[in-house]
């Protein structure tokens, strides 16, 4: 359980510190062309290698991950901000006509294919981060609506609950400082299971060219770029798909683990 | 030759010291009841018998089942012996059955278990035989019928059925009756008996109520932390208890307090004619939705100064109407005014009415945000006064409450699971307690509790009502409490208020039948002449 979260956190770090130390530095212009040393396979001189352009394939990774990370946490932080709001205010009013109404548009979002969707987003207003980070953030709103009016439902009807409500509170309120710190833990778990979905979904659009737009690099382009060459330089598909499957594993890793470690009956049982 | 022979059992789990030398036995035939409070290791006693115990745990002694010592068993042999030779019946009879498989196929399952060579219909016609015995008649109660169309009560006799098809030579019940009303628990306790009695069944019962062994077992064994404390003959062991634990015990459960005279009359809370209705899902498309009538047409009056009891079996209404008079929800008619105020104006509560009303309830676990410190748990309802103390008003008003339920200021920045349930019931009665209300509400607020705490809660509430002129609501099944912290009582059941009266009057001469059942039902402890050592 514990060992979960901390392979997954270790992994999670080393491309979160990637995209930070891509900031400053990066062992190349990762938009600098050597045509003279394109497809070379890794070496001492560029250690993932290089691309049919002669650019540097770290340096694109590490640049890339600056993409994928800021998409996906974008993404997460629209679901999260419009979501749980949602999820509060249905539990709140509980079986009125509002609570169908949040729930029922959340079903509508849901119903419909997301990548599709966020294709046909992207089609309209132009391909581009912006849009890719829209497109994917909507898809996050019911996630997060739905995981905290579950969890709030059951609070509701808690005594403490009825505690403040007797005390005059108004629901509002009761959701703010009674419903929605006991649900954090399950909004950090499934943040960060988000993530790494949000990561995903940036890495399928930018796949079909309706992410970030070149010259910034992107970890869904960079394997659409390799396609055409896997058989002649297998490593420029390679690096930026083990990025991808690294990335993804390590959030999901560590979101399983921090369920364990935050659950507060698991805790007992440790202590 | 005793049936079930426990020596020198002592249980560990994860090097916590659970249970120390527990020597006790059973006979064939004989009830023996174990007690103690909660953590006194009963529960634990029981589950060793059975050989079901949590993972670390460490375990030395014999119990031994006629000539096997189940501690030296396999797994697999102790399954053979569960369910066949050791039944159990467990507290909770809402989660011990599988509510997604028949009465009848749960209890046929225990059968085939253990003879995989009956046939399915073998099976099902002694599971039909079982149930009869237990007192679900084929012909009311088919093998087809699923556990949530059954009471609590019928249910409980659904998980003895299964405990009891294979006809075991020791039937262990882990509070069996806990989970139950009154009028039930008796009816569960005779059949037990009977069954003990034709089967010549050995019955091992835990139970933290000495009132409901006191006189159905034929031994009582006290236990206290692990430890058994006392045992002996029922008779012998009450008439002379030795050890000073079991005298707190007996003391403790019958337990009476004196509360100061009430003022003359001046009403307070006055309730005309409430009407609760819920409305039932549609049960067709277009079809009416049904109403069901939760309170009907219930009038009452509070005096200022007065105790006033309710008391009722589960369903009978008493938490619905508790919450209308909290004005949490709005009744469908007649109406709760307090001072001549109503506690539910147009479509909202009326909050000045609300600050002056608190409520206590039951579940000592559960009435606190665990994230909150306990200074911010009980000064939640200054949230009512339009201008709440600050500062050092604030902490003076903290530390006066907590002084008030006997606990400290140094108290006020701990979180809440750092008390024990007696504790948690104190600091919710602080809450309670912080804005001086004209009126509290107890809603079960002693049920969840051991007896010596409740005994002790209930001595708070007597002293409170002197140093605070106290009026309350004091809402219980528990007929014994309400007798004592209560001046006038009500009786409700099925949504209405059946007789109504004085505390002394209505226990001593009750009028209506269902008063009389339901006192009829509550288990009361033997008053022996005590003998002087």
């Amino acid at each position: 359980m514990i060992r979960n979260l901390i392979i997954g956190g270790v992994l999670s770090a080393v491309f979160v510190c990637a995209a930070l130390i891509s900031f400053v530095w990066t062992p190349y212009d990762h938009a600098a062309l050597d045509i003279a040393n394109k497809l070379k396979t890794p070496n001492a001189l560029h250690l993932l290698g290089t691309d049919h352009f002669g650019r540097d394939i770290l340096s694109m990774i590490m640049v890339g991950a600056r993409t994928s990370i800021a998409v996906a946490l974008v993404a997460v932080g629209i679901g999260m901000g419009l979501g749980v709001p949602l999820g509060l205010w249905a539990a709140a009013r509980q079986g009125t006509w509002l609570d169908e109404l949040i729930m029922r548009g959340n079903d509508l979002v849901f119903a419909f294919p997301s990548l599709v969707i966020a294709i046909l987003i992207t089609a309209i207003f132009g391909a581009g981060a912006i849009n890719a980070i829209i497109a994917i953030g909507i898809f996050n709103i019911p996630v997060f609506a739905r995981i905290t009016r579950g969890a709030a439902l059951s609070l509701w009807r808690r005594e403490f609950i009825l505690a403040a409500r007797v005390a005059g509170k108004t629901a509002a309120r009761i959701s703010v400082e009674h419903i929605l710190p006991n649900v954090t833990n399950l909004l950090i778990v499934q943040g960060t299971i988000q993530f790494s979905l949000g990561i995903l979904a940036e890495a399928g659009l930018s796949y079909v060219g309706l992410g970030a737009q070149p010259p910034t690099p992107s970890w869904g382009r960079m394997l659409a770029d390799a396609q055409t060459l896997v058989s002649i330089a297998p490593h420029m598909a390679l690096v930026p798909g083990f990025a991808i499957i690294l990335t993804v594993l390590g959030l999901n890793l560590m979101g399983d683990g921090l369920r364990d470690y935050l659950d507060p009956r698991l805790r007992v049982a440790r202590v | 030759m005793n049936l079930l022979e426990i020596t020198n059992l002592s249980l560990s789990i994860h090097a916590l010291k659970i249970l120390r030398d527990v020597t006790l036995s059973v006979a064939p035939g004989e009830i023996v009841a174990v007690t103690g409070e909660s953590g006194s290791g009963k529960s634990l006693t029981a589950l060793a018998t059975m050989q079901l115990l949590p993972k670390g745990a460490e375990l030395s002694g014999h119990i031994m089942l006629g000539d096997q010592d189940l501690t030296e068993l396999t797994e697999a042999q102790l399954c053979e012996i569960r369910g066949n030779d050791i039944g159990m019946v467990f507290q909770e009879p809402m989660t011990a059955l599988n509510p997604v498989q028949t009465i009848g196929a749960q209890v046929a399952e225990t059968i085939r278990v253990h003879h995989r060579d009956v046939s399915r219909q073998e099976a099902e016609a002694r599971a039909a035989e079982t149930l009869t015995r237990v007192g679900l008649p084929q012909d009311r109660f088919p093998l087809s019928r699923y556990p949530h169309e059954l009471s609590g009560g019928q249910r409980q006799r659904v998980v003895i059925a299964m405990a009891i098809a294979l006809r075991p030579r020791l039937l262990i019940a882990d509070e069996p009756t806990t989970a139950l009303d009154v009028t039930t628990q008796a009816q569960i306790l005779a059949l037990l008996k009977k069954l003990a009695q034709e089967d010549g069944m050995g019955l091992l019962m835990i139970t933290h109520d000495l009132a409901v062994v006191a006189d159905m077992a034929d031994r009582i064994i006290v236990m206290r932390h692990g430890e058994v404390v006392e045992q002996g003959e029922t008779r012998s062991l009450l008439q002379n208890m030795r050890h000073p634990y079991t005298k707190m015990l007996f003391e403790a459960s019958g337990h009476r307090v004196s509360l100061p005279e009430p003022p003359p009359p001046q009403p307070l809370l006055e309730v005309r004619n409430v009407i609760r209705d819920y409305r039932l899902p549609r049960t067709s498309l277009f079809g009416h939705p049904g109403h069901f009538r939760a309170v009907n047409d219930v009038s009452f009056t509070i005096q200022r100064g007065e105790r006033l009891g309710l008391v009722g079996e589960s369903g009978c209404g008493k938490s619905t109407l508790t919450r209308a008079l909290l004005g949490l929800e709005q009744v469908q008619g007649g109406s709760i005014t307090l001072n001549g105020a109503p506690v539910f104006s147009g479509t909202r509560p009326n909050l000045d009415v609300r600050r002056q009303m608190q409520v206590v309830f039951q579940d000592p676990f559960g009435s606190f945000n665990p994230r909150h410190r306990v200074d911010r748990l009980i000064t939640e309802p200054f949230h009512l006064l339009p201008d709440p103390p600050r500062g050092a008003d604030r902490t003076r008003a903290i530390d006066e409450a907590l002084t008030a339920v006997g606990l400290t200021h140094k108290d006020a920045s701990k979180y809440i699971h750092e008390f024990s349930g007696g504790q948690r019931q104190r600091i919710a009665i602080a809450r309670a307690l912080i804005i001086r209300p004209e009126l509290i509400l107890f809603d079960e607020a002693v049920s969840a509790l051991d007896v010596s705490v409740r005994a002790q809660i209930l001595d708070l509430l007597a002293d409170l009502c002197g140093a605070y002129d106290l009026t309350y609501l004091f809402i219980s099944h528990d007929l014994s409490v309400v007798r004592t912290v209560t001046d006038r009582v009500l009786v409700m059941k099925s949504g209405e208020i059946v007789e109504q009266g004085q505390t002394e009057d209505v226990f001593e001469r009750p009028a209506h039948p269902y008063t009389q059942s339901l006192i009829a039902a509550a288990p009361v402890l033997p008053q022996f002449e005590q003998a002087r050592a």
